[in-house]
């Protein structure tokens, strides 16, 4: 399995597929480079390496060197900021939402 | 209430989002492929949002500008990948310089809007966000809302953070 930004499918099958959700979970404790994080998932190293890019360009996960390793850790701040953008762009959706529902109701008012 | 559903996803930076209106599949596809609805609803009345061009096709380009209370003309874009009337709409969003080109510092977030029929005189329209990265998740709110409401936001999560 490929993620690209690119390419929507991908993009969209990975919110379903929940390798990116389940690598920032297991990050968390900071104990694992990309090679024992992709011993856990049943698809190849570089399916799973993919993935730690697109986290670590997202600003979710970083690598830090740990003696001769890299280790892949779940950024904790990026993740609480993931989570506050989130509830703002809910806002911002909501608020459109309501605008939207504001002009269909408009036009039962005054059929055209 | 018309939103029905919400999820949210900060380890793909991904959001999905229902809402439902009394109305048909046709009258809220309108308010996408008629510009002047659009511009009646993407941006807050205080911070409204031109459409400049409207290519609601394959392959065709959007492009808007907000005008703030400051006078300020952050401008924006987006890349139409798919549209299937009154269905689908698949488009990427992206930030434009003051001269309209793509601020290519900026990946784009891609977006999925999905319109249906739920019987009843109801539809559903269902919009899927993914972001690129922080930053522009970031940008792009700023550039949706309006300031204040933005910084008065911030200022509810710093109290309720003191409070914490």
């Amino acid at each position: 399995m490929q993620v690209t930004a690119t390419d929507y499918d991908r993009v969209f099958a990975a919110l379903s597929d929940a390798t990116r959700r389940d690598i920032v979970f297991r990050a968390i404790d900071g104990q694992e480079g990309v090679a024992e994080l992709a011993a856990h998932y049943p698809m190849s190293f570089a399916a799973v390496q993919k993935h730690v890019a697109l986290l670590e360009r997202a600003g979710l996960v970083t690598k830090q060197r740990a003696g001769r390793r890299l280790i892949v850790r779940t950024d904790l701040g990026g993740l609480t900021v993931a989570r506050e953008l989130l509830d703002r762009y809910e806002e911002l959706w909501r608020a459109r939402i309501h605008r939207m529902g504001e002009i269909i109701a408009a036009d039962q008012e005054q059929p055209s | 209430m018309t939103v029905t559903a919400v999820r949210k996803d900060p380890a793909s930076l991904s959001l999905e989002l229902e809402a439902e209106f009394e109305a048909t599949p046709e009258r809220v596809w309108q308010l996408w492929a008629d510009p002047r609805q659009l511009e009646r609803w993407w941006g807050p009345p205080t911070y409204p949002a031109t459409f400049t061009a409207h290519e609601l096709r394959a392959g065709g380009r959007v492009a808007y500008h907000m005008t703030g209370p400051t006078g300020g003309q952050p401008r924006g874009y987006w890349v139409v990948d798919e549209v299937d009337p009154p269905r689908t709409i698949r488009f990427r969003d992206g930030f434009a310089d003051a001269a309209g080109e793509p601020d290519p510092s900026m990946p784009e977030s891609h977006a999925l809007v999905t319109i249906e029929d739920v019987g009843e005189g109801r539809t559903r329209m269902t919009l899927r966000s993914v972001f690129p990265d922080l930053a522009s998740m970031e940008r792009l709110i700023e550039m949706g809302m309006e300031e204040g409401l933005t910084s008065a936001v911030g200022q509810i999560d710093a109290i309720l953070a003191e409070d914490a």
